[in-house]
Protein backbone atom coordinates (compact mmCIF):
# COMPACT_ATOMS: atom_id res chain seq x y z
CA UNK A 1 0.00 0.00 0.00
CA UNK A 2 2.74 2.15 1.18
CA UNK A 3 4.59 1.26 -2.49
CA UNK A 4 1.36 2.49 -3.80
CA UNK A 5 1.53 5.37 -2.55
CA UNK A 6 4.83 6.12 -3.49
CA UNK A 7 4.29 5.33 -7.37
CA UNK A 8 0.99 7.42 -7.24
CA UNK A 9 2.86 10.15 -5.72
CA UNK A 10 5.38 10.26 -8.36
CA UNK A 11 3.38 10.22 -10.70
CA UNK A 12 1.56 13.17 -9.41
CA UNK A 13 4.79 14.72 -9.39
CA UNK A 14 5.61 14.16 -13.03
CA UNK A 15 2.00 15.76 -14.13
CA UNK A 16 2.95 18.73 -12.08
CA UNK A 17 6.29 19.06 -13.78
CA UNK A 18 4.31 18.62 -17.20
CA UNK A 19 1.38 20.52 -16.53
CA UNK A 20 2.42 22.91 -13.89
CA UNK A 21 4.98 24.95 -16.43
CA UNK A 22 4.50 28.48 -16.22
CA UNK A 23 2.06 30.84 -14.21
CA UNK A 24 -1.38 31.44 -15.37
CA UNK A 25 -3.32 34.99 -14.07
CA UNK A 26 -3.90 34.86 -10.71
CA UNK A 27 -0.79 32.78 -9.81
CA UNK A 28 1.56 34.35 -7.29
CA UNK A 29 4.87 34.67 -8.94
CA UNK A 30 8.28 34.31 -7.29
CA UNK A 31 11.04 36.70 -7.01
CA UNK A 32 14.16 36.36 -8.59
CA UNK A 33 17.80 37.92 -8.32
CA UNK A 34 19.64 38.29 -11.91
CA UNK A 35 22.50 40.41 -13.65
CA UNK A 36 21.72 43.65 -14.29
CA UNK A 37 23.60 45.57 -17.47
CA UNK A 38 25.18 47.77 -14.97
CA UNK A 39 26.49 44.97 -13.18
CA UNK A 40 24.57 45.12 -10.19
CA UNK A 41 21.98 42.05 -9.01
CA UNK A 42 18.49 42.97 -9.16
CA UNK A 43 15.31 41.21 -7.33
CA UNK A 44 11.89 42.58 -7.22
CA UNK A 45 12.49 43.04 -3.41
CA UNK A 46 14.65 46.07 -4.51
CA UNK A 47 11.57 48.09 -5.06
CA UNK A 48 9.69 48.21 -1.69
CA UNK A 49 7.74 51.42 -3.11
CA UNK A 50 6.95 49.85 -6.45
CA UNK A 51 2.77 48.60 -6.99
CA UNK A 52 3.96 45.91 -9.33
CA UNK A 53 5.63 45.12 -12.23
CA UNK A 54 5.67 44.73 -15.73
CA UNK A 55 7.99 41.70 -17.02
CA UNK A 56 8.86 41.58 -19.86
CA UNK A 57 10.95 38.57 -21.46
CA UNK A 58 12.45 39.84 -24.63
CA UNK A 59 16.36 40.03 -26.58
CA UNK A 60 18.66 41.85 -29.14
CA UNK A 61 18.16 39.53 -31.90
CA UNK A 62 14.41 38.71 -32.43
CA UNK A 63 12.88 41.02 -35.00
CA UNK A 64 9.50 41.64 -33.05
CA UNK A 65 12.00 42.09 -29.43
CA UNK A 66 13.42 44.74 -31.70
CA UNK A 67 10.39 46.13 -32.79
CA UNK A 68 9.17 46.75 -29.04
CA UNK A 69 12.29 48.45 -27.91
CA UNK A 70 11.06 51.69 -28.06
CA UNK A 71 7.46 51.00 -26.84
CA UNK A 72 9.16 49.51 -23.96
CA UNK A 73 10.80 52.56 -22.95
CA UNK A 74 7.95 54.67 -23.42
CA UNK A 75 5.44 51.85 -21.01
CA UNK A 76 8.43 52.38 -18.61
CA UNK A 77 8.03 56.31 -18.67
CA UNK A 78 4.57 56.35 -18.55
CA UNK A 79 4.06 53.54 -15.41
CA UNK A 80 7.26 53.59 -13.52
CA UNK A 81 6.23 56.64 -11.75
CA UNK A 82 2.65 55.29 -11.05
CA UNK A 83 4.15 52.22 -9.16
CA UNK A 84 5.19 49.92 -12.51
CA UNK A 85 8.31 49.61 -13.72
CA UNK A 86 9.14 47.40 -16.83
CA UNK A 87 11.39 45.00 -15.79
CA UNK A 88 13.10 43.82 -18.91
CA UNK A 89 14.57 40.32 -18.99
CA UNK A 90 16.68 38.05 -21.52
CA UNK A 91 16.39 34.40 -21.19
CA UNK A 92 18.37 33.29 -24.32
CA UNK A 93 21.65 30.99 -24.21
CA UNK A 94 24.17 32.80 -26.14
CA UNK A 95 25.25 29.74 -27.29
CA UNK A 96 22.36 29.47 -29.59
CA UNK A 97 21.86 33.45 -30.28
CA UNK A 98 25.34 34.90 -29.94
CA UNK A 99 23.41 38.24 -30.29
CA UNK A 100 22.05 37.57 -26.84
CA UNK A 101 25.30 37.39 -24.96
CA UNK A 102 25.12 39.77 -21.43
CA UNK A 103 28.20 41.90 -23.33
CA UNK A 104 25.64 42.48 -26.24
CA UNK A 105 23.11 43.52 -24.20
CA UNK A 106 25.02 45.93 -22.28
CA UNK A 107 25.93 47.46 -25.52
CA UNK A 108 22.11 47.21 -26.59
CA UNK A 109 20.67 49.07 -23.29
CA UNK A 110 23.53 51.47 -24.17
CA UNK A 111 22.43 52.55 -27.50
CA UNK A 112 19.00 52.97 -27.06
CA UNK A 113 19.29 54.39 -23.19
CA UNK A 114 17.12 51.74 -21.37
CA UNK A 115 15.74 53.51 -18.93
CA UNK A 116 14.58 50.31 -16.98
CA UNK A 117 16.61 47.33 -15.58
CA UNK A 118 17.86 44.33 -18.23
CA UNK A 119 18.89 41.64 -16.65
CA UNK A 120 20.63 38.31 -18.17
CA UNK A 121 18.92 34.95 -17.04
CA UNK A 122 21.96 33.19 -17.75
CA UNK A 123 20.57 29.68 -16.13
CA UNK A 124 17.24 30.41 -17.78
CA UNK A 125 15.30 29.25 -14.74
CA UNK A 126 13.69 32.12 -14.49
CA UNK A 127 11.71 32.21 -17.62
CA UNK A 128 10.71 28.71 -17.32
CA UNK A 129 9.38 29.71 -13.99
CA UNK A 130 7.26 31.90 -15.06
CA UNK A 131 6.77 29.85 -18.70
CA UNK A 132 7.57 32.39 -21.04
CA UNK A 133 7.91 30.77 -24.46
CA UNK A 134 8.30 34.01 -26.78
CA UNK A 135 10.32 37.30 -26.92
CA UNK A 136 8.48 39.91 -26.14
CA UNK A 137 6.25 37.93 -23.55
CA UNK A 138 5.13 40.12 -20.86
CA UNK A 139 3.59 39.33 -17.60
CA UNK A 140 2.09 42.21 -15.06
CA UNK A 141 2.31 41.70 -11.14
CA UNK A 142 0.42 43.48 -8.96
CA UNK A 143 1.74 43.20 -5.30
CA UNK A 144 -0.72 42.03 -3.13
CA UNK A 145 0.90 42.09 0.86
CA UNK A 146 3.65 40.13 0.54
CA UNK A 147 2.68 37.76 -2.82
CA UNK A 148 3.35 39.03 -6.60
CA UNK A 149 0.15 38.30 -7.93
CA UNK A 150 0.17 37.27 -11.86
CA UNK A 151 -2.77 40.34 -13.39
CA UNK A 152 -1.71 39.82 -17.51
CA UNK A 153 0.41 37.49 -19.52
CA UNK A 154 0.90 37.48 -23.17
CA UNK A 155 1.27 40.75 -26.03
CA UNK A 156 2.24 44.05 -25.45
CA UNK A 157 -0.14 45.88 -28.03
CA UNK A 158 -1.57 44.22 -31.26
CA UNK A 159 0.79 45.53 -33.92
CA UNK A 160 4.48 44.90 -33.59
CA UNK A 161 5.07 46.26 -37.29
CA UNK A 162 3.26 49.62 -37.25
CA UNK A 163 2.71 51.57 -33.75
CA UNK A 164 0.43 53.67 -35.57
CA UNK A 165 -1.72 51.14 -36.40
CA UNK A 166 -2.24 49.71 -32.84
CA UNK A 167 -6.21 49.23 -32.25
CA UNK A 168 -5.46 47.18 -28.58
CA UNK A 169 -2.62 48.45 -26.51
CA UNK A 170 -3.33 44.66 -24.27
CA UNK A 171 -0.60 45.65 -21.54
CA UNK A 172 -1.27 49.35 -21.21
CA UNK A 173 -4.77 48.39 -20.57
CA UNK A 174 -4.21 45.98 -18.49
CA UNK A 175 -1.91 48.31 -16.46
CA UNK A 176 -4.94 51.09 -16.25
CA UNK A 177 -7.59 48.24 -15.34
CA UNK A 178 -5.08 46.99 -12.91
CA UNK A 179 -4.37 50.79 -11.12
CA UNK A 180 -8.70 51.44 -11.38
CA UNK A 181 -8.67 48.58 -9.06
CA UNK A 182 -10.36 46.26 -11.61
CA UNK A 183 -9.41 43.14 -13.52
CA UNK A 184 -7.76 43.37 -16.68
CA UNK A 185 -9.63 42.56 -19.94
CA UNK A 186 -8.67 40.52 -21.53
CA UNK A 187 -6.20 38.98 -18.88
CA UNK A 188 -3.96 36.76 -21.26
CA UNK A 189 -3.11 36.91 -24.76
CA UNK A 190 -1.10 35.09 -27.21
CA UNK A 191 2.27 36.71 -27.54
CA UNK A 192 3.53 37.16 -30.58
CA UNK A 193 7.11 37.02 -31.12
CA UNK A 194 10.48 34.55 -31.54
CA UNK A 195 10.80 31.73 -29.16
CA UNK A 196 13.08 31.74 -26.56
CA UNK A 197 16.25 30.14 -27.55
CA UNK A 198 16.84 26.81 -24.75
CA UNK A 199 19.16 24.06 -25.87
CA UNK A 200 16.16 21.44 -23.93
CA UNK A 201 13.71 23.02 -25.94
CA UNK A 202 15.19 22.32 -29.74
CA UNK A 203 12.72 20.13 -31.67
CA UNK B 1 26.96 18.67 -42.90
CA UNK B 2 24.17 20.55 -41.30
CA UNK B 3 27.12 22.89 -39.60
CA UNK B 4 27.97 23.83 -42.92
CA UNK B 5 24.35 24.58 -44.32
CA UNK B 6 24.13 27.23 -41.27
CA UNK B 7 27.27 28.19 -41.74
CA UNK B 8 26.44 29.40 -45.32
CA UNK B 9 23.10 30.30 -44.68
CA UNK B 10 24.53 32.91 -42.16
CA UNK B 11 26.80 34.05 -44.95
CA UNK B 12 24.10 34.88 -46.92
CA UNK B 13 22.90 37.06 -44.31
CA UNK B 14 26.05 38.57 -43.83
CA UNK B 15 25.93 39.36 -47.34
CA UNK B 16 29.31 38.52 -48.28
CA UNK B 17 28.20 36.42 -50.61
CA UNK B 18 27.70 36.84 -54.53
CA UNK B 19 24.67 34.90 -55.78
CA UNK B 20 23.89 36.80 -58.77
CA UNK B 21 24.12 34.08 -61.13
CA UNK B 22 21.40 32.03 -59.69
CA UNK B 23 17.92 32.46 -60.94
CA UNK B 24 14.99 34.64 -59.78
CA UNK B 25 12.36 33.30 -57.70
CA UNK B 26 9.15 33.17 -57.94
CA UNK B 27 7.15 36.70 -56.77
CA UNK B 28 5.95 35.97 -52.84
CA UNK B 29 2.50 37.56 -52.86
CA UNK B 30 2.15 39.56 -49.75
CA UNK B 31 -1.19 38.55 -48.28
CA UNK B 32 -3.70 39.51 -45.19
CA UNK B 33 -5.18 36.85 -43.37
CA UNK B 34 -8.46 37.19 -44.79
CA UNK B 35 -6.81 36.36 -48.48
CA UNK B 36 -4.93 33.73 -47.33
CA UNK B 37 -7.57 31.95 -45.32
CA UNK B 38 -8.87 30.17 -48.06
CA UNK B 39 -5.22 28.12 -48.68
CA UNK B 40 -6.21 26.50 -45.40
CA UNK B 41 -9.57 24.72 -46.44
CA UNK B 42 -9.80 23.58 -49.72
CA UNK B 43 -12.05 21.09 -50.80
CA UNK B 44 -10.59 18.41 -53.40
CA UNK B 45 -8.97 15.41 -53.34
CA UNK B 46 -5.34 16.53 -52.42
CA UNK B 47 -3.17 16.71 -49.54
CA UNK B 48 -1.98 19.77 -48.78
CA UNK B 49 1.05 21.19 -46.59
CA UNK B 50 0.89 24.75 -45.34
CA UNK B 51 4.15 25.69 -43.20
CA UNK B 52 4.53 29.26 -40.93
CA UNK B 53 8.17 29.59 -41.06
CA UNK B 54 10.10 32.78 -41.46
CA UNK B 55 13.92 33.32 -42.08
CA UNK B 56 14.95 34.40 -38.59
CA UNK B 57 13.67 31.38 -37.48
CA UNK B 58 16.40 28.27 -37.28
CA UNK B 59 14.08 25.48 -36.39
CA UNK B 60 12.27 26.59 -39.59
CA UNK B 61 15.12 26.91 -41.53
CA UNK B 62 16.49 23.61 -40.66
CA UNK B 63 13.39 21.81 -41.75
CA UNK B 64 12.95 23.44 -45.48
CA UNK B 65 14.88 20.85 -46.57
CA UNK B 66 12.86 18.43 -46.11
CA UNK B 67 10.00 19.78 -47.14
CA UNK B 68 11.75 21.18 -50.41
CA UNK B 69 12.65 17.50 -50.90
CA UNK B 70 9.15 16.35 -50.51
CA UNK B 71 8.04 18.39 -53.11
CA UNK B 72 10.59 16.96 -55.22
CA UNK B 73 9.20 13.63 -54.17
CA UNK B 74 5.88 13.75 -54.96
CA UNK B 75 5.91 16.16 -57.31
CA UNK B 76 3.64 14.12 -59.69
CA UNK B 77 1.40 13.38 -56.97
CA UNK B 78 -1.56 15.40 -55.89
CA UNK B 79 0.14 17.14 -53.15
CA UNK B 80 0.65 20.76 -52.56
CA UNK B 81 3.19 22.91 -50.69
CA UNK B 82 2.79 26.34 -49.52
CA UNK B 83 5.02 28.12 -47.43
CA UNK B 84 3.94 31.12 -44.82
CA UNK B 85 6.90 33.21 -44.32
CA UNK B 86 5.92 35.61 -41.17
CA UNK B 87 9.03 37.90 -41.76
CA UNK B 88 8.26 41.45 -41.48
CA UNK B 89 6.81 43.12 -45.30
CA UNK B 90 9.73 45.37 -44.60
CA UNK B 91 12.28 42.80 -45.15
CA UNK B 92 10.73 41.21 -48.15
CA UNK B 93 13.40 42.37 -50.44
CA UNK B 94 16.19 42.68 -48.17
CA UNK B 95 16.16 39.07 -46.42
CA UNK B 96 12.71 36.96 -48.11
CA UNK B 97 13.41 37.14 -51.67
CA UNK B 98 17.45 36.75 -50.91
CA UNK B 99 16.98 34.20 -48.81
CA UNK B 100 14.39 31.81 -51.32
CA UNK B 101 16.70 32.68 -54.26
CA UNK B 102 19.74 31.53 -52.67
CA UNK B 103 18.52 28.50 -51.20
CA UNK B 104 16.53 27.80 -54.88
CA UNK B 105 13.25 27.44 -52.82
CA UNK B 106 10.76 25.71 -55.29
CA UNK B 107 7.55 25.76 -53.59
CA UNK B 108 5.31 28.28 -53.57
CA UNK B 109 5.71 31.22 -50.93
CA UNK B 110 3.90 33.59 -49.69
CA UNK B 111 4.25 36.74 -47.17
CA UNK B 112 1.82 36.73 -44.46
CA UNK B 113 1.51 40.53 -43.51
CA UNK B 114 -1.11 40.63 -41.10
CA UNK B 115 0.35 41.71 -37.29
CA UNK B 116 -2.97 41.36 -35.41
CA UNK B 117 -2.05 37.93 -34.81
CA UNK B 118 -3.94 37.27 -31.74
CA UNK B 119 -6.99 37.52 -34.11
CA UNK B 120 -5.94 35.02 -37.06
CA UNK B 121 -4.01 32.26 -34.87
CA UNK B 122 -7.04 30.89 -33.32
CA UNK B 123 -8.80 30.31 -36.70
CA UNK B 124 -5.61 28.79 -37.70
CA UNK B 125 -5.35 26.06 -34.82
CA UNK B 126 -6.89 27.34 -31.12
CA UNK B 127 -4.26 25.34 -29.65
CA UNK B 128 -1.39 27.12 -31.43
CA UNK B 129 0.39 29.32 -29.49
CA UNK B 130 1.61 31.16 -32.55
CA UNK B 131 5.38 29.60 -32.22
CA UNK B 132 6.80 28.57 -35.53
CA UNK B 133 7.62 26.52 -37.24
CA UNK B 134 3.93 25.23 -37.53
CA UNK B 135 2.75 23.06 -40.02
CA UNK B 136 -1.00 21.77 -41.28
CA UNK B 137 -1.51 18.97 -43.06
CA UNK B 138 -4.85 18.69 -44.50
CA UNK B 139 -6.59 16.99 -46.98
CA UNK B 140 -11.12 16.71 -47.95
CA UNK B 141 -11.40 14.47 -44.46
CA UNK B 142 -8.65 15.33 -42.14
CA UNK B 143 -6.59 17.98 -40.69
CA UNK B 144 -3.47 17.63 -38.30
CA UNK B 145 -1.07 19.97 -36.86
CA UNK B 146 2.35 19.95 -35.86
CA UNK B 147 4.11 22.49 -33.83
CA UNK B 148 7.79 21.34 -34.66
CA UNK B 149 10.69 20.92 -37.19
CA UNK B 150 9.99 18.03 -39.27
CA UNK B 151 13.12 15.92 -40.08
CA UNK B 152 12.51 14.19 -43.68
CA UNK B 153 11.78 10.63 -42.47
CA UNK B 154 9.26 12.31 -39.95
CA UNK B 155 6.91 14.00 -42.91
CA UNK B 156 7.53 11.29 -45.51
CA UNK B 157 6.14 8.93 -43.54
CA UNK B 158 3.04 11.20 -42.81
CA UNK B 159 2.81 12.60 -46.23
CA UNK B 160 3.55 9.26 -47.64
CA UNK B 161 0.37 7.42 -45.63
CA UNK B 162 -2.08 10.62 -46.69
CA UNK B 163 -1.84 10.22 -50.04
CA UNK B 164 -1.89 6.28 -50.04
CA UNK B 165 -4.99 6.88 -48.10
CA UNK B 166 -6.49 9.36 -50.73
Amino acid sequence: MKRMMLVFGFALLSLALVHGQGYKVGDKASDFKLKNVDGKMISLKDYPNAKGFVVVFTCNNCPYAKAYQDRLIELDKAYKAKGYPVIAINSNDPSLSPEDSYDKMIVRAKEKSYSFPYLFDETQEVYRSYGAQRTPHTYLLKKEGNALVVKYIGAIDDNYQDPSQIENKYLSNAIDAVLAGNEPQPATTKAIGCGIKDKTKRT
Amino acid sequence: MKIIRNAVITFLFLGFLNFSTLPDPKSVPVMNFKQFEPELHKKNDSVYLVNFWATWCAPCREELPAIEKEKEKYKNEKFRILLVSLDMPSQLNSRLLPFIKFNQIKSDVILLNDPRQNEWIDKVDPGWSGEIPFTVIYGKDFRNTYNKSFSFKELDSIINLKLNSL
